[in-house]
């Protein structure tokens, strides 16, 4: 984030102009995952357990490669393993790093109704500020992913940072120093995005793989992390990748049209309330009825 | 404490209108639904969001808002308990409600003579009761979100949109409610504080209610 600030304007004794001064640049910073290079080491789990300095988490054993279940408020990054037999009987087992997509229409940001608690970084990044979030959970709702995770004991919502910390600092994020096959990679959303397509066109051109293609969904507007995958037709084999993510229509409307009529409505009763008090004004009582009923004095309650 | 459940006293020339027990039933309710009207509100727009602030801020409003959603219910049912038999919409309440515009407009003479609640009243008590079984309904699950998997995740929006609509239509109530209470009905604010009302008051507004309490005729009344 800092380079876009930092960019140098003017240089004290240079002659000639300052160099790159107009070129375009790409602040869009992307992750890319090749799941075709994937081992499923768990190094990039590992390296954002430290990164983040949170604790290993107890392993479970369900007769799968799957020994960590879910995500979770203090695990950002996650293997997904799926043993997939096609339809000719061959298996082939899926693996996925799992974790936030860092949409470019974050639908958690859409949702949050706290100040600050949601920000999107001019880089791409999606960020909780968990010191304003109130623990509502709406940006569960708003997350067509399932990333965020509610921490019931401080009643707050995590979810991978993409090392915002690092990013802004000029370095990788720690999953992505990690990675040994190099299946990770990071770098402006322009040069990832054709790193991802070169790859996903050698698969196809070079191996069995003729459905490989880039998942870069735009029903979200685009992530600014994208996975290569064997079978873009088929993405949900890869632990329930999302084919057509998509903020769910609900929030939409809920945070839209809902929102404007409701703020219509509440503010037209309040101008029609004083409207009808100037118009008509209050119910006066003829004060001089009672003088001649005294018969109604008789039944007195009390 | 006998001093207070003993029978309460009303001035010469007023009627009670309002029972002590019934006073403080329409209070809690009316504070905890004030509380989370906006605490509510805060969540419900970026723009009031500062109401959170000086509720306390975003984190207590939201602990908060449930629990005294929860009191409110309660006080909701209690005013069930005491309310509910004089709050039948009889055929004189249908008539009224077709000449609504008279009532408005303070042509009250024009109007069918009510009992102790009018059509109008009637009709806010029944809004603000189911509002207030629906926003708890809604209201659990937006309470507890973590509970629901992310399988039926739409459910958790629907009841939020839900709960929004119900928390509209209230607020389109309370907004009248307040508006009568305050400017509209001149007494009808005392009568609530304090339990009482004059014989004109009384007269004027549900003569029926008043004829039946002081024991008058209703011919003559007429």
């Amino acid at each position: 984030m800092s380079n876009g600030t930092l960019e140098i304007k003017a240089i004290s004794g240079h002659a000639g102009p300052v160099p790159g001064r107009d070129a375009s640049r790409d602040y869009g910073i992307c992750k890319v995952i090749d799941v075709t290079t994937c081992i499923g080491c768990k190094a990039c789990e590992v390296a954002c357990l430290e990164w983040n300095g949170y604790p290993f988490r107890e392993t479970v054993f369900d007769n799968t490669y799957q020994t960590m279940p879910d995500l979770a408020w203090n695990y950002y990054n996650l293997i997904r393993f799926n043993e997939h037999v096609a339809e000719d009987g061959t298996l082939s087992w899926l693996m996925r790093k799992d974790g936030c997509m860092h949409c470019a229409d974050p639908g958690c940001l859409r949702a949050c109704p706290a100040d600050g608690a949601i920000v999107q970084y001019a880089n791409g990044i999606v960020d909780f500020n968990q010191d304003h979030c109130i623990g509502c959970q709406y940006c569960v709702t708003g997350c067509p992913f399932n990333i965020p995770k509610f921490n019931s004991e401080t009643k707050k919502v995590h979810k991978c940072t993409l090392c915002s910390d690092r990013v802004g600092a000029g370095l990788e994020p720690a999953c992505i120093k990690a990675c040994p096959t190099g299946c990770l990679h990071f770098g402006s959303k322009e040069d990832m995005t054709d790193l991802a397509q070169n790859r996903a066109k050698q698969l196809r051109e070079h191996t069995s793989h003729k459905n490989a293609g880039v998942y870069d969904p735009a029903g979200v507007g685009g992530t600014h992390v994208i996975y290569v995958l064997h079978d873009i037709e088929h993405p949900e084999l890869y632990g329930g990748l999302p084919k057509n993510p998509r903020v769910p229509l609900l929030v939409r409307l809920w945070k839209g049209p809902l929102k404007w009529l409701g703020n219509l409505a509440i503010t037209a009763g309040i101008l029609a309330a004083a409207g009808h008090y100037i118009r008509f004004g209050p119910k006066r009582l003829d004060e001089h009825q009672d003088e001649d009923r005294d018969e109604a004095k008789k039944g007195e309650p009390k | 404490m006998s001093a207070i459940s003993s029978p309460e006293k009303i001035p010469a020339g007023f009627i009670q209108r309002y029972t002590f027990t019934e006073r403080v039933c329409h209070w809690v309710s009316s504070l905890t639904y004030v509380y989370c009207l906006f605490t509510g509100l805060a969540f419900y727009s970026p723009h009031l969001y500062w109401i959170a602030f000086v509720l306390g801020g975003g984190p207590t409003s939201r602990f908060w808002h449930p629990i005294v959603g929860l009191l409110f219910l309660a006080g909701a049912v209690w005013m069930h308990d005491l309310w509910r038999r004089e709050m039948d919409v009889t055929e004189t309440d249908k008539r009224w409600l077709r000449r609504v515009e008279d009532y408005a407009s303070n042509q009250d003479e024009l109007l069918p003579l009510q009992e102790r609640f009018n059509a109008g009243q009637k009709i806010f008590y029944w809004l603000m009761f189911y509002g207030a079984l629906v926003l708890l309904l809604s209201g659990i699950f937006i309470w507890f979100p973590e509970y629901i998997s992310f399988q039926i995740a739409w459910l958790r929006t629907l009841m939020i949109v839900i709960h929004e609509i119900a928390a509209l239509a209230t607020i389109g109530g309370f907004i009248v409610h307040v508006y009568m209470g305050i400017f509209f009905v001149p007494g009808s604010m005392t009568a609530m504080t304090v339990g009482y009302v004059s014989r004109t008051w009384a007269r004027m507004h549900h003569r029926l209610w008043y004829i039946r309490v002081t024991g008058g005729d209703l011919d003559r009344e007429k």
